[in-house]
């Protein structure tokens, strides 16, 4: 779509919806939010940018192709809830660890955050697929009514 | 622990061979060979152990939740088993090496011969059932890549597909069976099921489970009418043949009815069962070998009749038929083994298998020619071979049955066909003139007549001094029979008994039917019996599943989304009004007061939807759709949900960029007429009684005590205030793993049917 106002918002909202997004995900275990909608913000973000402009400004944006997020969200995932073995705990049981910060107070650390990290990438990986593959890709043949 | 490190070590190897032998094809099978030789040495030093009080074992927990361990022990029948797999695997995987020399794929017939040589060995050594299982199933898997290697050959896909079909069929039947056990007897340990054994033997269940296990047993090990697999079996390549259908596999079920004769024998359905299939298997197996002239098949016929004969003797169940079992099965493995590896020589020199075509060979291939006569004349039960120390035994624990005379004249006659069958195998192809096609035949390399040679001569060896294998086949015998299970004295002479004198009749009988092998054969091709038998039934099963699966497709699938959608939603529609015809009467939830802000959203969703419905323009419908996603959203605000709320907004405009790509690229017309009637009322049906159920679930007291509890445990077990996130990523975070790869599953999929296609990129 070429429409500059909405290319200008666009610019200027994108940042803000990405920020948004990684603050849902980081929060999401103590208030609403969490990985799964963070991912689709991030993906909401990502595709009001690809209206904007279009596919390939959006892949130079992103770099990685959706196939190898979706790979690596669900490498993270696996690695989290495998982690735990490692220590002679059963698969997926969670581990905490509590870091001491350099102005005060300590910071919470544990797997079940990385699993989170892990949907956030699977879902933003997924669903910018989708939405690739039906920018780039081509029409099958015979576009009937009850074929949708 | 040691049981444990030999498995592994097997299993690593498995893993290895491939990549050796891309290294080395020459020296890959020499140095892989080493393996199980030396897990051989390893297990025979600790056959003292295993046959003192306490048998070596090992327990690991593995999936405690559902009993499954680890479990490992070795007493006198395991190591027997381990012994002979691991003894005759060494041999193997040398001869494979040479006789797969030329073979693109020598890498991973090896890699699954070793495979399946692993899982033998778990299969034989585990003490836990389920794990007995999985090697079981393990031994399927591997056995199918066996006999199937020659992959680009018809005949190989389907016989390999056959024994499939037919042992994993019995897997599950022994699956179910196994698991009844263990609720009945409390426990899947196998060398605790004895005290169970009672309960096992009489209980309402007992039938059950016995016909369940025989299943997999049976199967397993091609008793009739489940033998038709193992001669189709024969399009594997000569090495698979001798190890998995003659030495190993084909064992498996003996060796599970040996394991389990303590606790299900002795029961007259038992008996009856064993020794009516092991009979015909027995006798039938060995008639039917004399219808065929390719080698390998009459050599699978004749295990085939074995097989029978073990059966037979573990449905007597006496100690004396427990000691006839090991020492004939051991007989048998070492003869036959040899046997179908002189086969493969054959085959390998000369090009055919066909018994028509063979002869003369003894000049040619000297070595392989008196393996081969070693070996067959153990098979026909001439002294001084140990084939014949178990067929006394075998004669001798018939014959002490009560009313056992006519079971000995039934053996006898199995005998007498097998002793008919042995010259067909082991000697005409050697004796004779020599034929058109043994003309250029010459002996191969010595990793080729070198294993049926050492077997052979195990045989030989075996037999004049048998007390070398005395203490080990008494021990295994004792496992099948009990520990005071009598005492077992192997020698070639035993003094003038009926024994003798039944084995000098088989002989001369034998003799005859050798020398009227031809008419039999032309009288078996005139009976059919491969056509009408139960390959016949096999065949007509799979080929009526597939006109069935054809027409269900044709059906349900005919690649019409509006038809899925419309079954799905027909389908929940019609079981939702099943329970609600039980359940009639006003919801609970109906009676609620509705609040003013309430009613407002309500009204606000029901306009939206009937524009959504109403509209001709795919635009505004699309923007109504949101619209009720959006108000949906808002409830769940007002009903305390604020995560599902904030991943509904997110969602529906998602979902609704997304129909508006689909909707940019395929033509759609709104529909119109009879199809819309049908739609609107299966819609209404279908949301009518999907809120009137939901109204209904309301009603019903929520679930506090599970909500208690994640919102107790919530804060102190997973460091997180937001129990729906809490639930996600930790208590249930298994369910969500599995969610998110469905996700990128689904997400492939678009893209591999929306990708470019590569022909249109070319042009």
């Amino acid at each position: 779509m070429n429409s500059v106002v909405l290319r200008t918002v666009t610019r200027q909202m994108t940042p803000v919806l990405l920020q948004l997004s990684l603050v849902l995900l980081v929060r999401g275990h103590n208030a609403p939010g969490g990985g799964f909608v963070g991912g689709l913000m991030t993906s909401a973000a990502l595709i009001l940018y690809l209206i904007a402009y279009d596919v390939q400004t959006v892949r130079r944006l992103v770099r990685v192709p959706p196939v190898r997020l979706m790979a690596l969200g669900i490498l993270v995932a696996l690695g989290s809830a495998t982690l735990p073995l490692a220590t002679g705990k059963p698969f997926l049981r969670a581990a905490w660890t509590k870091l001491p910060l350099p102005w005060g107070g300590e910071l919470s650390l544990g797997t079940p955050m990385l699993f989170d990290v892990g949907v956030y990438l699977v879902v933003v990986g997924a669903t910018l697929g989708f939405i690739f593959a039906l920018e780039e890709g081509e029409v099958p043949e015979g576009g009937h009514k009850e074929d949708i | 622990m040691a049981l444990l490190a030999i498995l592994l070590s097997s299993l690593v190897t498995a893993a290895l061979a491939p990549l050796l032998v891309r290294v080395s094809r020459r020296g890959a099978s020499v140095s892989l060979s080493l393996v199980p030789l030396s897990l051989t040495v390893w297990l025979a030093s600790l056959v003292p152990e295993a046959l003192s009080g306490t048998p070596p074992s090992f327990h690991a927990a593995w999936v405690p939740e559902l009993d499954v361990a680890l479990t490992l022990r070795a007493d006198g029948l395991s190591l027997l088993m381990a012994l002979l797999i691991t003894g005759l695997g060494t041999l193997i995987v040398l001869y494979a090496g040479a006789y797969l020399q030329d073979s693109p794929r020598l890498g991973s017939f090896l890699g699954w011969l070793l495979l399946f040589m692993a899982s033998m060995l778990g299969l034989v050594l585990a003490d836990n059932a389920l794990l007995l299982f999985a090697c079981w199933e393990l031994t399927s898997v591997s056995s199918f890549f066996l006999i199937g290697h020659d992959s680009e050959q018809e005949e190989a896909r389907q016989a390999a597909l056959r024994a499939l079909v037919v042992t994993a069929l019995g897997g599950q039947a022994l699956l179910l069976g196994l698991l009844l056990m263990g609720w009945v007897a409390g426990t899947l340990t196998l060398s605790e099921l004895h005290a169970a054994g009672p309960a096992l033997r009489e209980g309402p269940l007992s039938l059950a489970i016995l016909l369940l296990v025989l299943g997999g047993a049976f199967t397993k090990s091609a008793q009739v009418p489940f033998h038709f697999w193992l001669p189709s079996a024969m399009a594997a390549p000569t090495p698979a043949s001798a190890y998995l259908h003659a030495a190993t596999l084909v064992k498996a079920g003996v060796y599970l009815l040996a394991r389990l004769s303590p606790v299900l024998g002795g029961t007259p359905v038992w008996t009856g069962a064993l020794i009516t299939v092991g009979l015909v298997t027995m006798v039938g197996g060995a008639l039917l070998s004399f219808g065929h002239t390719d080698l390998k098949r009459v050599l699978a016929y004749a295990t085939v009749s074995v097989l029978g004969t073990l059966v037979l003797l573990l449905g007597l169940g006496t100690p004396g038929a427990a000691q006839a079992l090991v020492v004939f099965l051991t007989a048998h493995a070492l003869y036959k083994g040899a046997l179908f590896l002189v086969t493969g020589a054959v085959d390998h020199a000369t090009g055919t298998r066909e018994l028509p075509q063979l002869g003369g060979l003894r000049q040619a291939m000297p070595f392989t020619a008196s393996a081969a006569g070693l070996a067959a004349l153990s098979m026909a039960g001439l002294p001084p071979l140990f084939g014949f120390i178990g067929k006394e035994l075998v004669y001798g624990a018939s014959r002490h049955e009560p009313g056992g005379w006519g079971l000995a004249m039934g053996t006898a006659v199995g005998f007498v066909l097998l002793v008919g069958a042995a010259p067909r195998v082991g000697l005409r192809p050697f004796l004779g003139p020599r034929s058109e096609a043994t003309r250029n035949a010459h002996e191969a390399s010595p990793s080729l007549w070198g294993p049926p040679l050492v077997l052979a001569v195990c045989g030989g060896v075996l037999g004049l001094a048998p007390g070398w294998a005395e203490p080990l086949l008494a021990g295994a015998a004792r496992a099948i029979s009990g520990p005071d299970g009598g005492h077992l004295e192997l020698t070639l002479w035993h003094g003038l008994t009926p024994e003798v004198g039944l084995s000098a009749a088989s002989l001369v009988l034998g003799g005859a039917v050798f020398a009227l092998r031809e008419p039999l054969r032309g009288a078996l091709e005139t009976l059919h019996l491969e056509r009408w038998g139960p390959s016949r039934l096999y065949g007509l099963s799979l080929s009526g599943l597939r006109r069935l699966a054809d027409f269900a497709t044709g059906r349900l699938q005919n690649g019409s989304l509006y038809r899925y959608t419309f079954i799905t939603v027909a389908a929940v529609a019609g079981l939702l009004a099943l329970p609600l015809m039980l359940r009639l009467g006003i919801p609970e939830g109906l009676k609620r007061t509705l609040h003013f802000h309430e009613a407002a959203v309500l009204a606000l969703l029901v306009l939206a939807t009937g524009l959504a419905v109403m509209t001709r323009s795919v635009l505004t419908a699309l923007m109504a759709l949101s619209v009720v996603g959006l108000t949906e959203s808002f409830v769940y605000v007002l009903l305390g949900a604020p995560d599902l709320a904030l991943t509904q907004v997110v969602v529906q405009t998602l979902t609704v960029i997304l129909f508006a790509l689909i909707f940019s690229r395929f033509p759609v017309q709104p529909s119109g007429g009879r199809s819309r009637r049908r739609d609107a009322a299966l819609s209404l049906a279908a949301g009518g009684l999907i809120s009137w159920t939901l109204l209904h679930a309301s009603a019903a007291p929520p679930q506090t005590r599970l909500a208690e509890a994640y919102t107790s445990r919530s804060g102190p077990e997973a460091h997180g205030r937001n129990v729906v996130n809490t639930i996600l990523v930790d208590f249930r975070a298994l369910d969500t793993l599995g969610e998110t790869t469905v996700l990128a599953t689904a997400s492939l999929g678009v893209y591999l049917l929306f990708r470019p296609s590569r022909r249109k990129r070319q042009t």
